[in-house]
């Protein structure tokens, strides 16, 4: 766990949750329904500044719920959606980008009839003037895109639709990124690549909050990881105690290990 | 039929597609955003009939006009068209569409209040303007303008192919190369995803109501240049038109121009080779025969594409 050594000067989602500085996104006791059906029964989670946060849990925990409710998607029932500080739940989507959210979302859906580059300029479209350093910057983290970038997305293969909507997620300059399982149905070297490229856009200052069923990963890439289960959080602490955990490890690592 | 004849039918057959393409784009466009068959949009174009008219009337078009004076007459039934047609497309989508997409209604529910507001809006214009036919103040003597292949071309066919070939132009572009052509792209493709880069549905889906009403409303002007508009002119071009959107694959704007043009001469050789009565049977023929072998139309597969 070398990786999580250089961090371990900064604050911690723990202590940030009590006092400390005001994290960057912060979830409480989020209610969620589907009509009748109560997706979260009162989530609660913090994800500081510049660090990732891993949220771990079985298929219809409600990991995507949880994201959608961040992003706008979902207005949660009772709870609130705090940004910097700032209630922010009630506000759609398309007006939350706007304060530096970026959602990539499950299943990737990038704009399938569209080239890459038009996926990538839609990123921006929340921007009066887009900034051409952002596409540079896209390519340089994926240089794939760049040589293919008249290729419609569609036609694609997974990975490399997953590194175009993540790509585009970034052309709107998120401070935060929410990912949603973005190693599903990919190749294990695929999926090492991914990581490896979400590692340097949070090094290079984004802050990631990553839903994964792949936990191993995940939980190495983070500083802090929670466990969902049927729409409540039962477990949460440091990266490297979760991935330590024998309940976590027979849960979750049993049938995830790569 | 000697081959001069032909060629005439032909340009009158690709004169009425060319409207039949700029309606057809209408229907296209707000099917591309919101899977809706808006079947108002026959009264859009009925309404920028009433709006040349309307605006003509008031300017009382000198008797014998110059040359100059009657571009001017022409330039503003366009306008008058454009400015009615996009008002009434703007006012139904808020007033008739809006509403149920807040409640998340069904589709029946929304092509029941389509057909609802198109018996709404004709009969309006009935009871308003007199359900009878309309004569169109005279802009301009419909002389020949120039000769192809022994085929004489009027002045008002010089019009409206010039107009219609503007607006496809300007179509293309808006689509392909704005902002607002991007955003209706991206909510073409999964609304969902559009709004987490910052698209604004409603917005968008207004301005694709509006920048269709705009061009059925020409479309409605240019119908009746120098002829007459009624409140019931709508239906025909209408559905033909929307046949064309269909035929060139719903949510593809070239699919509505060649679905257009397509049935305009059809349409043209199904009267001349039998009689009028005939008129509409041989362009629904084809559609059917066409849907029969690409249930998707013509350009069906690249629905949001190009939409
Ligand atoms: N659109 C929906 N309508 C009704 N129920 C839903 C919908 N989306 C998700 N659910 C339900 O909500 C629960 C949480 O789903 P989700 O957040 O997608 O889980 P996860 O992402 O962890 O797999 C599941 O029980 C799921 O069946
Ligand atoms: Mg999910």
């Amino acid at each position: 766990m070398s990786t999580n050594l250089d961090k371990d000067a900064l604050p911690q989602p723990g202590d940030a949750a009590t006092d400390g500085p005001t994290p960057l996104l912060e979830l409480r006791d989020l209610h969620v329904y589907y009509g009748a059906i109560e997706a979260l029964k009162g989530v609660s989670l913090t994800v500081p500044h510049g660090q990732v946060v891993a949220l771990l849990g079985a298929n219809g925990a409600g990991k995507s719920t949880t994201l959608k409710a961040a992003s706008g998607m979902l207005r949660p029932r009772t709870g609130d959606v705090l940004l910097r500080g700032e209630r922010v739940d009630g506000i759609k989507s398309h007006e939350l980008v706007r304060f530096g959210i970026g959602h990539v979302p499950e299943g990737r859906r990038v704009f399938a009839r569209m080239t890459i580059l038009e996926n990538l300029k839609m990123g921006a479209y929340r921007l009066r003037r887009p900034d051409p350093t952002d596409l540079e910057r896209v390519f340089t983290l994926f240089p794939v895109l760049a040589e293919r970038r008249k290729q419609i997305a569609g036609t694609l293969s997974g990975g490399e639709q997953q590194m175009l909507a993540i790509g585009r997620a970034l052309m709107g300059k998120p401070d935060l990124l929410l990912l949603d399982e973005p190693s599903m149905g990919l190749a294990p070297l695929i999926v090492q690549q991914i990581f490896e490229i979400l590692r340097e856009i949070n090094e290079q200052g984004t802050t990631l909050l990553l839903v994964e069923q792949n936990a191993s990963q995940a939980l190495r890439l983070a500083d802090y990881g929670y466990v969902l289960e049927t729409g409540a959080v039962v477990m949460s602490d440091q990266a490297d105690a979760l991935l330590s955990d024998p309940r976590v490890r027979a849960a979750y690592l049993g049938e995830a290990v790569e | 039929m000697s081959l001069s004849d032909s060629w005439d039918v032909l340009v009158l057959g690709l004169v009425l597609g060319s409207l039949y393409a700029v309606i057809a784009i209408g229907y296209t466009l707000v099917y591309g955003v919101l899977q809706l068959l808006n079947f108002a949009h026959s009264e859009v174009f009925m309404a920028g009939g009433f709006g040349g008219v309307i605006a003509l009337t008031i300017v009382e078009p000198a008797v014998d006009p110059s040359g100059m004076q009657s571009a001017v007459y022409v330039l503003l039934g366009i306008c008058a068209g454009a400015i009615l047609g996009g008002t009434i497309a703007f006012g139904l989508e808020k007033a008739a569409y809006r509403p149920l997409r807040r409640r998340n209604a069904p589709r029946l529910v929304f092509l029941i209040t389509a057909i609802g507001a198109s018996f709404f809006l004709y009969n309006l214009a009935g009871k308003l303007f007199g359900r009878y036919p309309i004569a169109m103040p005279t802009m301009y003597e419909n002389k020949t303008v120039f000769t192809v292949f022994g085929t004489r071309v009027s002045i008002t066919q010089l019009i409206i192919v010039g107009a219609a070939l503007v607006m496809l132009a300007a179509v293309d572009v808006i689509v392909n190369r704005t902002k607002l052509g991007s955003g209706i792209r991206a909510v073409a493709q999964d609304p969902e995803v559009a709004s987490l880069m910052g698209v604004d549905i409603d917005k968008v889906v207004s301005r694709t109501f509006v920048l269709g009403g705009l061009l059925g409303g020409v479309a409605g002007f240019l119908f009746g240049t120098n002829l007459q508009v009624e409140y019931t002119m709508g239906f025909l071009p209408g559905i033909t038109a929307f046949a064309a959107a269909v035929l060139g694959g719903i949510g593809n704007v070239r699919g509505a121009v060649l679905g257009g043009l397509l049935l305009g001469v059809v349409e043209a050789f199904t009267v001349e080779i039998w009689s009028d009565a005939w008129r509409y049977v041989g362009a629904f023929a084809v559609l059917v025969l066409v849907l029969m072998f690409r249930p998707t139309g013509l350009l069906g597969e690249r629905v949001g594409r190009a939409a």
